[in-house]
């Protein structure tokens, strides 16, 4: 979207004209649908409430939903080659519970937090094994390891949470940087990092241009001499160590590593990917889009606890709402 | 015969996909009792007009008369109503489930009583009358028996049942015997002579000529969508079959131009992949294009997926450049210098969804990055160099590939394959589905990769193609190499002939007097 401002002098019509160009450029973006649909949600809410547009809510709203977009980000890799990750939730549980564990026994933390990560990337690369070698679909594969992940946890902690982590490791959940008299919460600077590094992964590699070709047609790919089971070894890797990465920062925000942490989170987390714009039949889908698709989930919890609206009724709405953005999108790419 | 006895009369019947016309005004009838063999070359249009006919496709122009009354078939639960059943080459089958429950497929009879409202089968009544549709095809096969467990000729036979249940007056078989062993060829072919004594009229789609002879009463023959002649069995010959089928002569259309020939650079040895290619040997030389012939089900794709490591191969070896390598995948095939332009360009040649720059560059990849980072400028301008060198129109290099014409959609396949500058090329079909314009571009280039030294092999069942590009054709049957013909020994009839395994070397001597070699059967 950068290329909005390249329209500027030249004659009236010019402008015109490259403006029409632009304008449709714009529309023609697969993350233009998800966008109007959260510029909606927004505008609504401001209006509405008093409450929504604080500086204090949209840092809340921004750091409640960054390690589920971290997570997301590896999600989508795994998306566009037409895969799936459910394993999400476990993994990030058992890295939140890896890093706490070795805290809790005087580990630096810089160490833990890079061993919680990685043991995130192992269960990912064990389910890229899993499905390249082991020949399992990838449904079968992930919810496999989404059990032995969880079921992991329990079996380490005995079903007890890990507390009493050091300040230091609770900083990087906690922690707010002060820029011109607001807190800017710390998770948000890592998730835009994140954000940032996969997209240029994704759009400007080697690696990002055989993901969506694997995506898109996987014998045509295989056939132009591409190892495809290396492709997808590295999408669930990846996903794998995002996904520790998010669990991390999640237990760092939360101060403690419970065994049942993150319990689900993998719908949310394809939910954000799929509501983004991710095509489940593969070869579609871009960061931007999953970003703004994990802040349309969290404004949506975010709006309607200020609205009132009963916590028994929150699934229901966001269930509804997944339905309805795809559609939308759906209808926007047939009239093109 | 009189109008009267025709059960089925097709007038004038025309069919057109994007750039093809699949049938001109073809003309086609049937008596009841009656077996008419259609022959034709592959793209003949001898599956489109059998499509037309039970409903899978609509045709542009003609009429359809049944018993003498007009018709139009909508579709092909619609074609099944009017008594016209298709047995398939690939049988519509379900494995798991019994004989008589796939003879009653979608009509199970319901049980009387409450059960009737509960949609409950009546499995008794529906095994029983599967029994008697078997028994009336003298089929020895259980009704009970599950599909898996059964023998391909019993499938067939469960097929033919199928097709009797809904009380079929006019049976197509595609390629009945391609599957086929001796004996049960013979088993089929009493089973048609029976159904031929109950009035039931039957299409018979074949390659094989012997078969043509030994069970039609005519024989109608397509050639390019028309319908070209047709005869009584009995002033049928293969010579003059054959002579219908191919009977064009060559036109100027092929701009092959004479490359100097060099040393052997792909030299093939015993490539085999049980049951489906069978010890297939061959050199390819440097500026050669080699043209695999055959018919469909011949062998010739299986080989070049061989060659090119998509399929495990159970033995053979491969040179390149007289080094032996290794192919085990494709990711080692590009790496020993060789190109795939596959068969099927939307489900293997293309990623349709991605841009045509994309797909160019996809096996060149890592030559336009530096540690894995895309140089995207340098990458724009070889696709641009390639769309401009092939004359790919496409609006811009952002365009998906699913929005271009098959002629255009085949030059980004081409070009993909040429960017990544291989020593062998395989092409299979490389001109199928494209239109005349797109055609001659892609026989241009051919000659012109073929001058600068490359090996060429193209797959092609076009004939007239075969012989017109190729320096030396390898005529393929039933998964062995039958011939390796030198293009001025080379003619239709004869490659027809080994094709068709009609390898009585009577024919042979009778359209031409050089004697051939490497002829097997």
């Amino acid at each position: 979207m950068s290329s909005v401002k390249s329209a500027q002098g030249g004659s009236t019509g010019a402008v015109a004209q490259a403006r029409g160009i632009v304008w449709r450029a714009i529309i023609g973006r697969q993350e233009f649908g998800v966008f109007v649909i959260l510029l909606t949600m927004v505008v609504f809410l401001t209006l509405s409430t008093n409450t929504f547009l604080t500086s204090t809510n949209i840092f809340n709203i921004l750091r409640a939903f960054s390690w589920i977009a971290i997570s997301a980000f590896g999600q989508c890799l795994v998306i566009i080659t037409a895969g799936i990750d459910l394993s999400a939730g476990s993994v990030m549980a058992i890295s939140g519970l890896a890093s706490a564990m070795l805290l809790v026994r005087g580990v630096s933390v810089p160490v833990a937090v890079i061993a919680g990560s990685l043991t995130g990337l192992v269960v990912g690369s064990l389910n890229g094994l899993m499905i390249t070698k082991g020949r399992l679909p990838p449904f079968i594969a992930t919810l496999g390891s989404l059990l032995m992940a969880r079921g992991l946890c329990y079996g380490l902690t005995g079903g007890w949470p890990v507390r009493d982590l050091p300040l230091t490791f609770r900083n990087l959940g906690q922690y707010d940087i002060p820029v011109a008299g607001m807190g800017v919460p710390l998770p948000l600077i890592f998730m835009l990092v994140f954000g940032v590094i996969t997209s240029v992964f994704l759009s400007r590699t080697v690696w990002g241009y055989r993901i969506y070709a694997l995506g898109g047609n996987e014998t045509a790919t295989a056939l132009s001499g591409i190892n495809t089971d290396w492709v997808k070894i590295m999408v669930y890797s990846l996903s794998g160590l995002l996904s520790g990465i998010g669990g991390v920062l999640m237990t760092a925000r939360l101060g403690v590593a419970a065994p049942t942490a993150a319990d689900g989170y993998e719908l949310d987390v394809i939910a954000a990917a799929v509501v983004g714009g991710t095509s489940l039949s593969g070869g579609e889908g871009t960061i931007l889009g999953v970003l703004i698709g994990a802040a349309i989930m969290q404004v949506l919890r975010n709006g309607l606890v200020l609205m009132g609206v009963s916590a028994y009724w929150l699934q229901a709405v966001q269930g509804l709402v997944i339905v309805l953005a795809i559609m939308f999108d759906q209808l926007r790419k047939r009239r093109r | 015969m009189s109008e009267q006895d025709m059960v089925l009369r097709m007038e004038g019947i025309s069919k057109a996909f994007p750039g093809v016309q699949a049938l001109d005004g073809v003309d086609f009838e049937l008596a009841a009792g009656e077996v008419v063999a259609l022959v034709g070359e592959n793209g003949a249009g001898k599956s489109t007009l059998m499509k037309i006919l039970c409903g899978a496709y609509r045709k542009d122009a003609g009429c359809i008369f049944l018993n003498g009354q007009e018709m139009e078939i909508e579709s092909p639960h619609h074609a099944q109503q009017l008594g016209i059943a298709i047995i398939y080459q690939e049988f519509n089958l379900t494995p798991n489930q019994s004989a008589a429950a796939n003879i009653f497929l979608a009509r199970e009879p319901r049980q009387r009583g409450v059960g009737r409202f509960l949609n409950f089968v009546d499995r008794r009544r529906m095994e029983r009358e599967a029994q008697k549709q078997l028994d009336r095809v003298g089929a020895h096969v259980p009704s009970t028996e599950l599909i898996r467990d059964l023998s391909v000729a019993q499938q067939q036979m469960v097929e033919v049942a199928k097709a009797l249940a809904v009380d079929a007056r006019i049976i197509i078989m595609d390629e009945p015997t391609s599957a086929l062993g001796e004996d049960e060829v013979d088993t089929l072919f009493g089973i048609i002579s029976t159904l031929k004594a109950q009035g039931i009229a039957i299409i018979f789609i074949t390659h094989r000529l012997d078969e043509v002879l030994r069970i039609a009463d005519r024989v109608v023959v397509l050639r390019d969508g028309q319908r070209v002649g047709g005869m009584p069995i009995d002033e049928a010959t293969p010579e003059k079959i054959i002579h219908l089928m191919v009977g064009r002569e060559l036109t100027d259309m092929f701009s092959k131009q004479e490359a100097e020939i060099g040393a052997p650079l792909l030299e093939v040895r015993g490539l085999t992949r049980r049951g489906i290619v069978e010890d297939v040997s061959f050199d390819l030389r440097q500026g050669e294009i080699l043209g695999f012939a055959g018919l469909v089900g011949a062998g010739r794709t299986e080989t070049a997926r061989l060659i090119f490591g998509a399929d495990h191969k159970d033995a053979g070896t491969i040179r390149v450049d007289g080094t032996p390598v290794r192919i085990d995948s494709p990711v080692d095939a590009v790496q020993a210098g060789l190109g795939l332009v596959p068969e099927d360009r939307g489900l293997q040649g293309l990623v349709l969804k991605l841009p045509v720059k994309e797909n160019i560059v996809l096996p060149t990849l890592d030559e336009h990055a530096r540690v894995g980072w895309v140089d995207r400028r340098d990458l724009r301008s070889t696709a641009r160099s390639y769309v401009d060198a092939l004359n790919i129109r496409t609006p811009h290099l952002q365009q998906r590939a699913m929005f271009l014409s098959g002629g255009n959609q085949q030059k980004v396949v081409l070009a993909k394959w040429l960017a990544s500058q291989p020593k062998v090329l395989i092409m299979d079909e490389p001109t199928r589905g494209i239109d005349v314009g797109a055609k001659a571009e892609v026989h241009a280039l051919m000659s012109q990769l073929a001058q600068q030294g490359m090996g060429i092999i193209m797959i092609s069942s076009e004939l007239v193609e075969i012989l017109g590009m190729s320096d030396r054709i390898l005529v393929m049957a039933e998964g062995r190499v039958a011939a390796i013909l030198e293009q001025a020994e080379a003619t239709q009839e004869k490659i027809m002939a080994y094709a068709s395994g009609e390898i009585n070397n009577q024919i042979v001597n009778a359209t031409s007097n050089t004697t051939s070699k490497g002829a097997q059967v």
